[in-house]
């Protein structure tokens, strides 16, 4: 039951040249549902901080007002909840029902109308578990959910949701959108901040668009906006509606076998999986999570030992993981999940750097290798920046083109398009379609369903490990 | 074994394991802390018998104990190499002759002391946090000792993202190797990759606890209103008279040895 008045708010961050977002004249009524959209960089989390209040004077500068409810964000923060991307980074207690009761205690809420509260919103968001359920036994989705519920135990009148399903496998992802669909009333205003737009849409009545410079470019029902500006909107990367990619398939068969396992097993993680990639081929792994998809991209990346069962690769007589690390970055490329697990440097034509150094290039040759990266890439602009302070879209293309440098003739990818905006989910699939065709071997572990209609050649399906009885054993002919 | 570390193993219905976690901690520092005063052998061993004959009562078996308190037993077996290799009083009678090494009474009678000193002092402690469930300990320290709760709340949402780390620090290995970083058999090397993992690892931790920081400040940790407590944590008589008995039990322990004549004052 909140209404927003936003006049020429702009606000830059301290020690920041660039304003993260300015010129906007808002007006958001008591109920409305609304989307926010806007190529990175728009500003949009900014605005939505500005929102919950959280963004103290003293971090940066402030242009026009923000008003909710007719009073100051600071002032008005008891009426405003906010749900994050990270599940791992918002909850704060070790059971569940502590989590839920956490916000209530804050607010001086007394002991005994705390529990009812908390049992409410765990009714409301659809909670399985009773509370004394441990927190750190939830999967993602679930963990979205209790924070859904940690929020709306306190009954705001705006709820903030800043892309509150980014981190989360499609599963995960459906939970917390069905989770934000049975919570919602008609007395609480929503503003939603997500990439998916599609997924998004069922959840909003009025979408507004911000633009990159500063200002608001659209604003109106869901039809409209994208009547309006969706080619454009999909051209900065907006997952607008009914998007479509030509598939990308090998036209010719794989050659070869460039790695190979035979019923290799990880105790508790991979159970008897059997598969060879050769060049020229794209093989996607799916399946749910817990079934080991990242696990045998480590093994297969040569990072991990099986506990049972063979790999070999490149037709050498050891398996990978026990090859010296040079060695295995000079044939495997591997591209982790997470990119900021891989970066080893401060600067981002260093991190490029780096492999080919240990293979003991040359200092042209390196510059060489560095520069055609950073140019393929759209890295150049940033070659002096530190790799930290990227955006997702940049730090995934920057760990694509590290594990590039030392041209490895296998590539395993760990959900490369993972919470990617449309742009760079179509620079990845172009250039793994390229390198593909150049001869590699690609093997990505994937959620993404858009990913393996457009570019897998092959298909393996894991299923869960967990939820199997051992499987009798094989008769070997 | 993070979890092996961090979580209550105990019953939690025995008898002293229900106390207060604020009586048990004070209780355990009472304990422990008089035992410091003493060099002697005897003090700590007295001290040991009384901590390991109270175990049952904690709700906690001896094998459980063992497997929590494995460090402590490396530990001892640290003292005991360093006195084998260091002590500058090799008399006694000689039981291996290993020239400087001499292996002596002496040296034994020695390191056995530090080594009941260590366990005496530490087993409290680890039997505290092991019949404990953190959150009742932080509820505890605000409710009935008056902690801030901006410390000890924040410390128990902190605590939760440990396991984490672990994870987290085996992804950073494994991604530096794929990156073809590792340090062969170069122990220089391999100092600082640990280091530069490390750093890594420190740089992650510290991002993910400012997010922590800014979702908790939302849900208005910060709102300056005084919090309520969903959940009560009591101070009963019983509590205090565990803290009395502890107490008690130490003075009872020192005078015991003072009136043998073995107590050997640390200054």
């Amino acid at each position: 039951m909140s209404a927003v008045v936003l006049r020429g708010f702009g606000w830059r961050h301290a020690g920041r040249r660039a304003w993260a977002v300015r010129d906007v004249d808002l007006r958001i009524d008591h109920g409305e549902r609304v989307l926010l959209l806007g190529p990175s960089g728009a500003g949009k989390s900014t605005l939505l901080a500005a929102l919950a209040g959280l963004l103290p004077g003293d971090s940066g500068e402030q242009a026009g007002t923000v008003e909710i409810d007719g009073r100051s964000p600071a002032a008005a923060r008891d009426r405003v909840g906010i749900v994050f991307q990270d599940p791992q980074t918002q909850l704060v207690m070790a059971r569940s029902g502590d989590d839920v009761a956490f916000g209530l205690e804050n607010r001086g809420v007394p002991a005994a109308a705390i529990w009812p509260r908390v049992s409410d919103a765990l009714d409301r968001v659809g909670f399985p578990y009773p509370i004394t359920r441990s927190t750190a036994a939830l999967s993602g989705g679930e963990a979205q959910r209790l924070a859904l519920a940690g929020v709306l135990a306190l009954r705001p009148g705006l709820l903030l949701l800043d892309e509150p399903t980014a981190n989360l496998d499609p599963a995960g992802a459906d939970l917390v959108r069905e989770a934000i669909v049975r919570s919602r009333d008609d007395d609480t205003t929503l503003i939603l901040v997500e990439h998916r737009v599609a997924e998004a849409l069922p959840l909003v009545d009025r979408v507004v668009v911000l633009e990159a410079g500063g200002g608001i470019r659209a604003d109106g029902t869901p039809e409209m906006v994208f009547a309006a500006y969706g080619d454009r909107l999909a051209d900065e990367g907006v997952w607008v509606p009914g998007f479509r990619f030509p598939p990308l398939k090998s036209g010719s068969a794989a050659a070869g076998s460039v790695v190979r396992a035979e019923d290799i097993t990880v105790a508790h993680r991979v159970r008897g999986v059997s598969m060879s990639v050769g060049e020229g081929e794209v093989l996607a792994v799916t399946g749910p999570n817990g079934a080991g998809k990242s696990t045998l991209a480590l093994v297969l990346g040569g990072l991990l030992a099986p506990t049972g069962g063979e790999v070999s690769a490149f037709g050498d007589p050891k398996p990978p993981h026990k090859w010296r690390a040079a060695t295995l970055t000079s044939r495997i490329g591997s591209v982790f999940q997470n990119p900021e697990h891989q970066f080893v440097t401060s600067r981002v034509a260093d991190e490029l750097a780096v492999g080919p150094r240990r293979l003991g290039r040359t200092g042209t040759e390196i510059t060489g290798i560095v520069d055609a990266l950073l140019d393929r890439l759209r890295l150049t602009k940033l070659a002096a920046a530190n790799p930290y302070t990227l955006s997702g879209g940049e730090a995934r293309r920057l760990s694509v083109a590290t594990a590039l440098a030392t041209a490895p003739r296998l590539l395993v990818l760990d959900e490369p398009t993972f919470g990617q905006d449309r742009r760079t989910w179509i620079e990845l699939v172009t250039l793994l379609a390229t390198l593909r065709d150049e001869g590699h071997a690609v093997v990505a572990v994937t959620h993404d369903d858009d990913f393996v209609q457009t570019l897998a050649d092959r298909t393996l399906p894991l299923t869960s490990a967990r939820l199997h009885e051992p499987l009798p054993q094989r008769r070997r002919s | 074994m993070t979890t092996l570390l961090t979580q209550p193993v105990a019953d939690p219905s025995a008898l002293l394991a229900r106390r207060n976690p604020v009586a048990k901690l004070a209780a355990a520092l009472l304990f422990s802390l008089p035992l410091i005063s003493t060099l002697d052998p005897l003090t700590p061993a007295i001290a040991l018998a009384i901590e390991l004959a109270l175990l049952p009562l904690f709700g906690l078996r001896y094998a459980v104990l063992a497997r929590r308190a494995w460090p402590l037993l490396l530990g001892g077996l640290g003292v005991l190499f360093t006195m084998v290799l260091f002590a500058a009083d090799r008399g006694g009678t000689l039981l291996i002759g290993l020239g400087p090494f001499d292996i002596t009474t002496g040296v034994l009678t020695a390191a056995l002391g530090l080594i009941l000193r260590l366990f005496a002092i530490a087993l409290p402690g680890v039997i505290v946090f092991a019949t404990t469930d953190p959150t009742d300990l932080a509820d505890a320290l605000v409710q009935n000792a008056k902690a801030p709760a901006r410390f000890a709340i924040g410390a128990l949402a902190a605590f939760r993202l440990l396991p984490l780390l672990g994870a987290e620090w085996q992804m950073l290995t494994l991604a530096r190797r794929a990156r073809g970083v590792d340090a062969g058999r170069n122990p220089v090397a391999a100092l600082r990759l640990f280091a530069a993992t490390a750093f890594a690892l420190l740089v992650g931790a510290l991002r993910r606890g400012g997010r922590l920081a800014v979702a908790m400040d939302a849900r208005g940790f910060d709102s300056g209103i005084p919090r309520s407590y969903a959940r009560r944590q009591t101070f009963t008589r019983s509590d205090t008279l565990l803290v009395v008995a502890a107490l008690a039990t130490a003075v009872l322990v020192l005078t015991t040895t003072i009136a043998l004549g073995l107590f050997r004052p640390i200054i």
